[in-house]
């Protein structure tokens, strides 16, 4: 573990968490355009960031301390996760603490805590937030690890700089017919897990139909920030396992010198656009299931994941 | 790790998976209309590894298959059959009887069965893509299955056209297509199955009002 | 000083039997004076726990690398059959076990039993020590009949104990049912054993070591050991008694049966599959896999649909035996096919999971006890809130809820993530069918452990957090200090595992090294884990926990600094929706709705619904396991009908008594002749 091995660690961490903002600030731009609104500014959450951290809390009477410490571990585990995820260079030293089972153990974490803050107050829209979200995570967390998987069994390892390695490595273009499943399911959890459109809207400020923003309806100023902000950095954090499973080229490895870090900051900054605008596209052209239909979407998600482990061992057997 | 495999093998397995893939999509879909798509996806496919196959075997009588795949699965078919469903006025669901996840996963576990099934027979066989009977044969039992659990009678035979397709394709990558003769046979056979469906649609129609086959069961006698 | 100088020279084994004498006498001081709750609370429970610690003890002591396998003969038992006993690293590891976790159960009890409850405090202490030191016998053995003594007594006081209030007539329901089952379970294990002998007749575990049984005796000796067990720990289908037994219990006998009681199943059948039986052919892997595996997802998704918060842990004990047995499976299978280090994985993942289902199921099973003692309510549908009057159970359960959850940093991830590499490595399996099926096996394990987060949720959300459903709540009081430190001592071994894994690790390698030959690769330090390769996979939970503490930390601090920690209390905003009611709240019923609805034709869901002109809207949903509709009742019918035609004999008359004994001596001289 060297000097630039520590720096390049904690800058990854910092830019994740800078950056988080912009993109999702980005993709509701590009949302904008596709549905021809006219955008919002490129750093509005920035500014509802600073806006939150300034207002005062109000907090509900029976509000417990497990609901006020809540979103401090939900930004703390999303943090660690983005820790864990080569987004720049595969040089992380923390990257050795935990592997792709611990970084889906971390968002089950978040997940778990927001969750429980949701049911604290005892609201109806909470603790319907809670089941629903819970409901979705039953099943997205399962899919996303066999998603994993898939990559495991190609590299054999569960640790995400060995997997980049693995691909970066291989002399001449493999082709992996797995990855196509696993890619298709892993869009799928990105999109159930990251409160958007087949799932859940965004931008709804419909009740009934809201499954993220009801959970975290009875958060105010400050809190809300934190959790606001943890919920981009976990969209921030899933694109960045999308580079790192399916188009790890950008990615500086261990030998890079500092250019080399710029240089990947630039290809990350590159992808994250195009992987935003993406994103758009998704969710302009597809429309808003019904809840129950939620199951099937994600199940659907889990089952070609696991397709993809037994493509990969008929098809290299 | 395994050995690198040779680049048109590894893109014919990448097109074995497209077409597994497209069969659980059709497990899945609930519109008849979305189904006849992927339909026509499953013939680019095929159209694909016939052609990848050709130019790699150097096999004069793929190119022709590929080009009467390309002609019949890709564009004829699906026209016809959605042809016939705008003159039947039958643009809507297609609900499957089982809940979807059931279905995709007794489809799992069919693949499952496929590729033990396959096993031993692929490692008989001596050419380089014997891995995807497997694929093949995952294809043909899911385009049964769907088969088995609709009840719309345009949805049987775009489960029939599917089940031809995993067939096809098993012939293709593993030993090189059949005979051209067989294979005209073949195409030919299922344009004249499609036209005979189309009629026996108008039949059922006319005799029970509606294309659900569940109106099949009140032949039954008691 | 001689008795110190006595226990220094003293074998670990010898003082393990003094100390399973010692619990036997704290049990029998009980009845000296058995209505004073002090004498048997305040002293005899604590002093159990102390046992229990050094129980632990010596557990601990035979699971290091340079001890050796320790074995007597007892002057007890029948004429020209004694006792044999036997301290391995297998039998140490389950002590250890026994002994930390049944001494943190113990310290509660000495807060949680009080007058007035069915069972004479007295009595029941009795029968608690025995159940504790029969579940330490059971683990000492070393022959078939010590065994079968052991696990009969430990049948039995757990009977005793389930029924401790034998005045409701659902209790004694449910003894009655554990009870039966538990000789079901009993008779097979006779059964094996009998088998197990290979024509000796020999009944020490030494000459069953030694024999050589044909494919067949072994598989069936095998299928025996595992309906056995499998009855006792509850796999399914033998797993309907657990669901009444451990609700119907008081709450630290629950935590006992399912902390302990069910481990020692595990142990046993790591003993006779292992040890005794030297594992087998691979489908006895795949069989026990599979079994656990189904065993798993039908716990979890029964535990999510439960409304009583007991049955709800029960169940999740099944879900969690399921996990385990599934582990030990794999462990067979790779056995199986000679490949040592990965078995080595699975088993420990086995055994690590034991470990901490025993520490955070106990946790849970205590906490609910409290709850019980606070509220007089089990039912999740009349709780809620209990976080702001009983901040001391809330948070020390809310360590076993994570850990249930199976989130890192806490113990209970570890042990899946163990499991889950051990799954991963299993493609090198040189069977081309078995390779594509056992990745299923960890989508299923994956599944199981996220239906566990949910269950979780719910098991916490309902009953610590929201308003309280019932206006009684208000009036719970937090649990006693002696209550809060049994609690506590459970919650910090979570912790522990959790962040220090390695050292649980190590404390395992003596038993895979002891049935397998063969130990996993160590890691780094005991916070990091790093069980096949460096490069493969790396854990390490301190880390992990810091990472994340320090995060939180400054966070905490940046946001205070440069903005400010002001709060103001209002009332909820709840959209603008003036009227907020306890009532609004998801009830337990409709948490696990979701569930319910996806995982229909698991259940037999009977509905009430009312209808839209319903003077008293009423709904009522009842949710039954199909397996003893669609089994048990089915089979009790056939044992009911073949009692009837048995009864034809019962005539009443002596004269025909007397030819019926009369025609069965003629019957067998015509066959001696």
């Amino acid at each position: 573990m060297n000097a630039l091995a520590l720096v390049s660690q904690l800058g990854g961490v910092v830019l994740a968490v800078a950056l988080a903002p912009l993109l999702a600030g980005w993709v509701a731009q590009c949302r904008a355009w596709l549905q021809n609104r006219s955008a919002p500014p490129l750093l509005l959450p920035y500014r509802t960031l600073r806006k939150l951290f300034r207002k005062d809390a109000a907090l509900a009477t029976q509000a417990s301390p497990l609901f006020r410490t809540a979103p401090y571990a939900v930004f703390g585990a999303m943090v660690t996760a983005a820790a864990i995820i080569p987004s720049v260079t595969t040089d992380l030293p923390l990257a050795r603490v935990a592997d792709a089972i611990a970084l889906v153990g971390l968002f089950a974490t978040a997940r778990v805590f927001i969750a429980l803050a949701a049911m604290d107050i005892g609201t109806v829209f909470g603790s319907m937030g809670a089941r629903r979200e819970m409901m979705i995570g039953f099943l997205a967390e399962p899919a996303l690890l066999m998603v994993l998987f898939n990559a495991f069994l190609m590299f054999g390892s569960t640790a995400l700089p060995t997997i980049v390695k693995g691909t970066l490595d291989a002399d001449g273009l493999t082709l992996h017919p797995s990855l196509a499943f696993a890619g298709v399911a892993f869009v799928m959890v990105l999109l159930a897990e990251n409160a958007r459109i087949p799932i859940d809207n965004p931008g709804t400020h419909l009740e009934v139909t809201m499954i993220h923003e009801s959970m975290v309806l009875e958060y105010s100023a400050r809190h809300l920030a934190l959790i606001e902000w943890a919920s981009w950095l976990k969209l921030f954090n899933y694109a960045c396992i999308g580079f790192t499973l399916f188009v790890p080229w950008g990615i500086a490895p261990h030998t890079a010198g500092p250019l080399g870090l710029l240089l990947a900051i630039v290809w990350l900054l590159a992808k994250l656009a195009v992987a935003g605008a993406v994103l758009a596209v998704i969710e302009t052209v597809s429309a808003k299931l019904r809840i129950f239909r939620a199951p099937e979407f994600l199940s659907m998600a889990f089952l070609l994941a696991v397709l993809g482990l037994l493509v990969h061992l008929l098809l290299q057997s | 790790m395994m050995p690198p495999l040779n680049l048109a093998t590894q893109l014919l397995h990448v097109l074995a998976a497209g077409l597994l893939m497209i069969s659980f999509a059709m497990l899945a879909q609930r519109r008849t209309r979305r189904l006849i798509v992927l339909l026509a996806w499953q013939g680019v496919v095929l159209t694909a590894s016939t052609l990848l196959v050709a130019v790699t075997a150097h096999l004069q009588h793929l190119y022709y298959s590929a080009a009467l795949t390309l002609i019949e699965k890709v564009w004829l078919m699906p026209w016809i059959l959605l042809r016939l469903m705008r003159r039947l006025g039958i643009e809507g669901d297609s609900d499957p009887l089982v809940n979807i996840p059931t279905l995709m996963l007794v489809g799992l576990g069919l693949v499952i069965f496929a590729f033990g099934l396959a096993q031993p027979i692929s490692s008989l066989a001596t050419t380089v893509t014997r891995q995807t009977l497997g694929i093949a044969m995952a294809v043909i039992l899911l385009a049964f299955l769907m088969m088995i659990a609709r009840h719309k009678a345009v949805t049987q035979v775009i489960g029939f056209l599917a089940m031809e397709n995993g067939l096809f394709f098993a012939a293709t990558s593993t030993t090189y297509g059949m005979p051209m003769v067989i294979e005209l046979g073949i195409a030919l056979d299922l344009l004249v199955g499609v036209f005979i469906f189309g009629i026996f649609f108008f039949q059922i129609r006319e005799q029970f009002d509606s294309l659900d086959l569940h109106q099949l069961e009140a032949l039954k006698e008691d | 000083m001689a008795a110190v100088n006595a226990l220094a020279t003293a074998t670990p084994l010898a003082v393990l039997l003094e100390l399973v004498a010692a619990w036997l006498l704290v049990g029998v001081l009980g009845l000296a004076r058995p209505h004073r709750i002090a004498w048997v609370a305040r002293l005899l429970f604590p002093l159990g726990a102390l046992v229990a610690l050094a129980v632990a003890g010596m557990g601990a002591l035979a699971l290091s690398a340079d001890f050796a396998m320790q074995s007597a003969v007892l002057p007890l038992g029948l004429p020209d059959l004694p006792f044999h006993v036997r301290l391995d690293a297998l039998s140490g590891f389950f002590l250890l076990l026994l002994g930390s976790v049944g001494a943190g159960i113990s310290i509660f009890a000495a807060g949680y039993f009080r007058q007035g409850e069915g069972t004479a405090p007295g009595l029941l202490c009795l029968q608690y020590h025995v159940f504790l030191a029969s579940m330490a016998m059971v683990i000492l053995a070393d022959d078939a009949y010590l065994f079968m003594v052991a696990w009969e007594t430990m049948a039995l006081s757990s009977y005793f104990l389930v029924t401790t209030q034998h005045r409701l007539p659902e209790i004694r329901r449910a003894g009655f049912l554990y009870l039966l089952m538990a000789h079901v379970g009993a008779l097979a294990l006779l059964l094996c054993f009998g088998v197990l002998h290979g024509g000796s007749w020999l009944m020490t575990f030494d000459s069953m070591r030694a024999a050589t049984l044909s494919p067949a005796w072994a598989a069936a000796a095998f299928l025996l050991a595992l309906f056995g067990f499998g009855a006792k720990a509850g796999l399914v289908p033998l797993h309907v008694w657990l669901p009444e037994a451990h609700p119907a219990a008081p709450s630290p006998v629950s935590a006992m049966m399912s902390g302990l009681m069910l481990k020692v199943a595990v142990y046993g059948m790591l003993r006779i599959s292992f040890d005794l039986l030297h594992a087998g052919p691979w489908w006895w892997g795949m069989l026990t896999l599979a079994v656990g595996l189904v065993t798993a997802l039908f716990g979890a998704v029964f535990a999510a649909v439960q409304t009583d918060m007991k049955r709800l842990l029960a169940y999740s004990s099944i879900e969690n035996i399921g996990l385990i047995f599934a582990a030990l499976g794999l462990a067979l299978l790779c056995y199986a096919f000679n490949m040592r280090p990965l078995a080595a994985l699975a088993l420990t993942a086995a055994l690590l999971h034991a470990l901490n289902h025993a520490l955070f199921k106990s946790l849970l099973f205590l906490a609910t006890g409290s709850v019980l003692h606070a509220t007089n309510e089990r039912s999740l549908g009349k709780l809620g809130g209990l976080i702001r009057r009983m901040p001391w159970v809330a948070t020390l359960a809310l360590v076993g809820t994570l850990s249930l959850a199976g989130l890192p940093p806490l113990n209970g991830f570890v042990s899946e993530w163990l499991l889950l590499q051990a799954f991963l490595s299993t493609p090198s399996i040189p069977h081309a069918f078995i390779n594509m099926i056992v990745p299923l096996g960890a989508a299923v394990v994956a599944l199981t452990a996220a239906l566990a987060g949910y269950v979780m949720v719910k098991f916490y959300g309902v009953i610590f957090l929201g308003q309280p459903r019932e206006p009684s709540l208000m009036q719970a009081h937090d649990a006693g200090w002696l209550e809060r430190v049994g609690l506590a001592w459970l919650a910090l071994g979570c912790i522990l595992i959790g962040v220090f894994p390695q050292a649980a690790l190590d404390a395992i390698a003596g038993v895979t090294q002891t049935l397998l030959g063969t130990v996993i690769q160590r890691g780094p330090a005991p916070w990091w884990i790093a069980p096949v390769a460096q490069a493969q996979a790396s854990y390490s939970g301190l880390w992990l926990l810091l990472g994340m503490a320090g995060v939180i930390a400054v966070m905490f601090v940046l946001v205070r600094r440069m903005y400010h920690g002001r709060v103001r209390r209002v009332s909820p905003w709840n959209c603008g929706y003036p009227e907020l009611t306890p009532r609004m709240q998801d009830t337990a019923e409709g948490f696990g709705q979701p569930i319910r609805h996806m995982f229909g034709p698991f259940f037999r869901i009977e509905r009430e619904v009312p209808s839209p002109d319903d003077q008293l809207p009423r709904y009522r949903i009842q949710i039954d396991d199909r397996f003893w509709h669609g089994l048990y009742l089915p089979l009790a019918r056939i044992v009911g009908w073949l009692a009837d035609a048995l009864s034809v004999l019962q005539r009443g008359r002596l004269a025909i008594y007397l030819l019926y004994s009369f025609l069965t001596l003629i019957v067998l001289l015509v066959f001696v002749l």
